[in-house]
């Protein structure tokens, strides 16, 4: 990330541990959060850093402010009702920050 | 063919060839004719050069498995190297002589209860300024659709047969990281060598649908 993106950036409101839905929204556009977590929630991994928003880079648009993106873990059963696996089966998926709310 | 006992020099092919496939190569698709657009217009208006595309594209090419190989290896034999490399991935890289990448390397690790396996469902991202291009069978909508919602039994078509106390991490590559699994040692391969260690460690283990062997170096 650049120097002009770092000081660019939205400050990250969420922190590793923490529980958090993904928005149940259905926008038109460059959309990097996949359909099969939305509306689900999920545990923060970790912050990954603040990178220029996709959405917008895709028009040709700076993406800044830059958003912060983290890695969120969900449990596999709860995202596919007839699953076939371990309980503790997960899948972590990089998600920017305002596709985030508390949960 | 039986019927051309002679070689076809000067022989203009106005007839058909029966048994023979075309090249399949002269339809262009969408995108195909954007690519070419796109570069011709760049070569043109003299922003490159057609060597400097070819230029990348050789080495892009020369890229290859062999330099995760080697990452893992290292970690394998150098406790330190190993955490690193797995919190500052892309550091590690740089300590091993290899190239920082453009992207965040986040390097997972299997162990004796958890495997991880990576796709992108998304499209087809992958560090390949570190293992070269994918396989096609990662772009494909089977894998990109199966591997997050029945990965234990796409792991098992990939002849990886998982036991059912395993944890499986999958890891969908959605946005700015890109990931890389350190497989497990295998057991009695504590007196090998580095380059012995790294010839065991293929591109698929390193995307998670195999595991290293001792046996298979």
């Amino acid at each position: 990330m650049s120097v002009a993106a770092a000081s660019a950036a939205v400050a990250a409101r969420f922190r590793t541990g923490d529980r958090v839905r993904v928005r149940r929204a259905d926008v038109p556009g460059h959309i990097r959060t996949p359909w099969y977590v939305r509306g689900h929630t999920g545990v923060i991994e970790r912050l990954c850093g603040a990178y220029p928003n996709p959405e917008e880079l895709a028009y040709a648009r700076s993406g800044l402010p830059a958003q912060p993106l983290y890695r969120v873990r969900f449990v596999q059963a709860q995202l596919w009702p007839d699953y076939a696996g371990s309980p503790a089966d997960s899948i972590d998926i990089e998600i920017f920050q305002h596709w985030l709310e508390p949960a | 063919m039986n019927e051309h006992p002679d070689d076809h020099e000067g022989h203009d092919h106005a007839h058909p060839h029966p048994g023979v496939r075309p090249d399949g190569d002269d339809t262009l698709n969408y995108y195909q004719v954007m690519e070419i657009a796109v570069r011709e217009l760049l070569i043109e208006k003299g922003v490159l050069s057609a060597d400097a595309v070819r230029r990348e594209v050789e080495k892009m090419d020369a890229r290859s498995p062999a330099q995760g190989a080697r990452v893992v290896a290292r970690a394998w034999s150098d406790p330190a190297f190993k955490a690193k490399l797995l919190s500052l991935g892309n550091d590690a890289l740089v300590d091993l002589g290899l190239e920082r990448g453009p992207f965040k390397l986040v390097v997972v690790e299997n162990t004796a209860d958890v495997h991880n396996v990576v796709v992108c469902t998304l499209c087809s991202c992958y560090p390949r300024w570190l293992l070269g291009l994918p396989p096609d069978w990662y772009k494909s909508r089977n894998y990109r659709s199966r591997a997050v919602s029945e990965p234990r039994n796409v792991l098992r078509e990939f002849g990886l047969d998982l036991r059912d106390d395993t944890t499986v991490r999958v890891h969908d590559s959605t946005a700015d990281m890109r990931y890389l699994v350190l497989p497990a040692r295998p057991s009695a391969t504590e007196r090998w060598s580095e380059e012995q260690l790294a010839s065991i460690v293929t591109r698929d283990c390193m995307i998670g649908v195999a595991v290293p062997k001792a046996g298979s170096g």
